[in-house]
């Protein structure tokens, strides 16, 4: 013991200032599971993987020189998409889907919402509904277009409903796993606290589940718009869908490729409104 | 001695798990006085948790019964109040949001019958909060709290309706030892100030010995009640107690206990066998 007594301080003395610029600057390791990346970077590589493909796009049609009605260079298509704008009423048929996706997508948002909660919170509900939806979900709903058209018409409601039965059942299967995941712990320190069935559906469940619940609108709301073009096969005459379906009858390359694009960017544009929703609504989870 | 607070009459629980029959618990009795802290230990299976769900009202039991001050427990109630080992707090409640969650509640609200009552429960809140060293963090959330402190949430969150019994299921088991140590002495001087009847439930026998008045040990398979031990300690304790030896005698005569009823001998018979080779070998 004795012998280790002087030696004791000088570990714990702080090292010497005159020894800080010796230390190593640390390596960057990109490659490190899950590691982090500095921002500037990250942005870098996104703009990047984003760029990549339309310089691929660019130089193939400008040195490959391809037919244009296989392959439209991306200056045709942007030349397109001014040109629906300005002639062919771009803004009429982005608002007209806009509306039909939201229209459907709100529609079976209101209805999977408490119920994929019934079905996640209590076993008879999910006994009697969830194997049903289930098997519903596997329906193709390309193929309810027949059928929709016989039972509701071909108005507004038509492509509403088709984007709804393209929705609906995901979602509420969804939803309820969602709630499922609620930990137990939670529910049972509110019944411990005395609280009813009702007070920890309003309580506990709901509020514990809203951030992914966020997340599962954010994403099914995506696959409202994929079926966007399946709507508008239903006697439509406006759209974006529709805009490409007509392109498509008469090789309009370039406006398959802009009608393409402009629903991309549309989806784009609604998953970062809802992730940036998700930032303002849950602090929580972002503020550490 | 004050008549009992809690009364367990040969308690029973039978579940089947894969087409055969557990009985996680069978014919446990046992009584508690009011104001008693009662640690349970044993090995894994022994039921313990499971008994500290069903006085909770979490479970149900499969035969005897269970009463509290005469009365038969029914489901949970806010008499008895509940410690989980983690992820109990609401995360999208602030420290005080969740310690002031019971508030909210019809079964609290209706207790509550003048302005005078809404007082005191808010004096209550911001003393259950400087009780726990966490007046500092009432804004905060409990991701932005450390594994010690969101455990000192959950237990002023349980004791805000006046709980009668608090039962605590192995609610320092994933705090480190440091923290876990300062959480023994505050729980024991909220057992004192609150008067409460608390039921622990732990895997460490030192925790238990240093917490209970008495030490219930349980056994598995089936799920029973082993032996009772009282502590031999004064009521008032300190970290040093640890040391003395008959602290260490208890402590030693659990963890015998525990071995013979684990029903892992062949483990130690295997473990010591290896140890006596190894001196050999060098």
């Amino acid at each position: 013991m004795a012998t280790l007594n002087p030696v004791a301080p000088s570990i714990a003395a702080p090292p010497s200032p005159a020894a800080a610029p010796a230390a190593v600057r640390p390596r960057v390791r990109w490659w490190v599971i899950r590691g982090t990346l500095p921002r500037p970077v990250f942005l870098m590589l996104a703009v990047a993987g984003m760029l990549l493909p339309l310089l691929l796009w660019w130089a193939w049609t400008t040195f490959g020189d391809p037919d244009p009605v296989f392959m439209p260079s991306p200056g045709a298509v942007f030349a397109r998409i001014l040109r629906w704008w300005s002639e062919e009423g771009l803004i009429g048929d982005i608002w007209i889907s806009v509306y039909r996706v939201m229209a459907g997508f709100f529609a079976s948002a209101l209805i999977a919402l408490p119920l994929g909660l019934y079905i996640g919170s209590y076993r008879p509900v999910q006994a009697a509904l969830e194997p049903l939806t289930d098997f519903i979900r596997y329906m193709p709903a390309v193929a309810f277009i027949p059928l929709v058209m016989l039972w509701v018409g071909i108005d507004e409601s038509a492509k509403v409903l088709i984007i709804f039965i393209g929705t609906f059942f995901q979602m509420v299967l969804m939803v309820a796993e969602d709630v499922r995941r609620v930990p137990m712990a939670q529910i049972e320190a509110a019944q411990t606290m005395g609280a009813n069935r009702g007070e920890i559906l309003k309580l506990v469940i709901l509020p514990s589940a809203r951030p992914a619940l966020l997340d599962t609108l954010r994403i099914t709301c995506g696959w409202a718009w994929t079926y966007l073009v399946v709507a508008e096969l239903v006697a439509a005459n406006s759209g974006l869908g529709y805009a490409i379906l007509k392109a498509q009858r008469y090789m309009h390359t370039d406006k398959i490729f802009a009608g393409i694009l402009l629903i991309s960017l549309i989806g784009l544009l609604t998953d970062q409104s809802f992730r940036w929703l998700h930032r303002r609504a849950f602090p929580w989870l972002h503020k550490r | 001695m004050s008549p009992s607070k809690i009364r367990i009459r040969h308690v029973g629980k039978r579940f089947e798990r894969d087409g055969a029959a557990v009985e996680a618990l069978h014919d446990v009795s046992l009584e508690l006085c009011a104001n008693e802290f009662v640690t349970f230990v044993g090995a894994s299976g022994c039921g313990k948790s499971t008994l500290l769900r069903i006085i909770g009202g979490l479970e149900t039991l499969s035969s005897g019964e269970i009463s509290v001050d005469g009365r038969c427990i029914d489901g949970p109630g806010i008499d008895r109040a509940m410690v989980f080992q983690h992820y109990s707090l609401y995360p999208w409640l602030t420290v005080m949001q969740n310690i002031k969650f019971c508030r909210q509640l019809k079964a609290i609200a209706d207790t509550v019958r003048s302005d005078s009552d809404v007082e005191i429960a808010s004096g209550r809140a911001d003393a259950l909060l400087n009780l726990m060293g966490l007046s500092a963090f009432e804004k905060a959330w409990p991701n932005q709290l450390s594994g010690g402190m969101q455990q000192r949430v959950a237990i002023a969150r349980a004791l805000m309706p006046r709980p009668e019994i608090l039962l605590m299921d192995e609610p320092f088991g994933a705090l480190d030892a440091q923290t876990r140590e300062v959480m023994h002495d505050l729980i024991r001087h909220v057992h004192q100030l609150e008067k409460s009847t608390i039921l622990f439930v732990t895997h460490d026998v030192e925790e238990a010995i240093y917490l209970g008045s008495r030490v219930v040990l349980m056994a598995p398979r089936p799920g029973r009640i082993d032996t009772v031990y009282e502590v031999p300690l004064p009521a008032e304790r300190d970290q040093d107690m640890k040391l003395a030896p008959e602290f260490i005698a208890l402590k030693r005569e659990i963890l015998a206990r525990i071995r013979e009823t684990s029903g892992m001998r062949t483990d130690f018979e295997l473990l010591e066998q290896l140890t006596r080779q190894a001196p050999a070998e060098a």
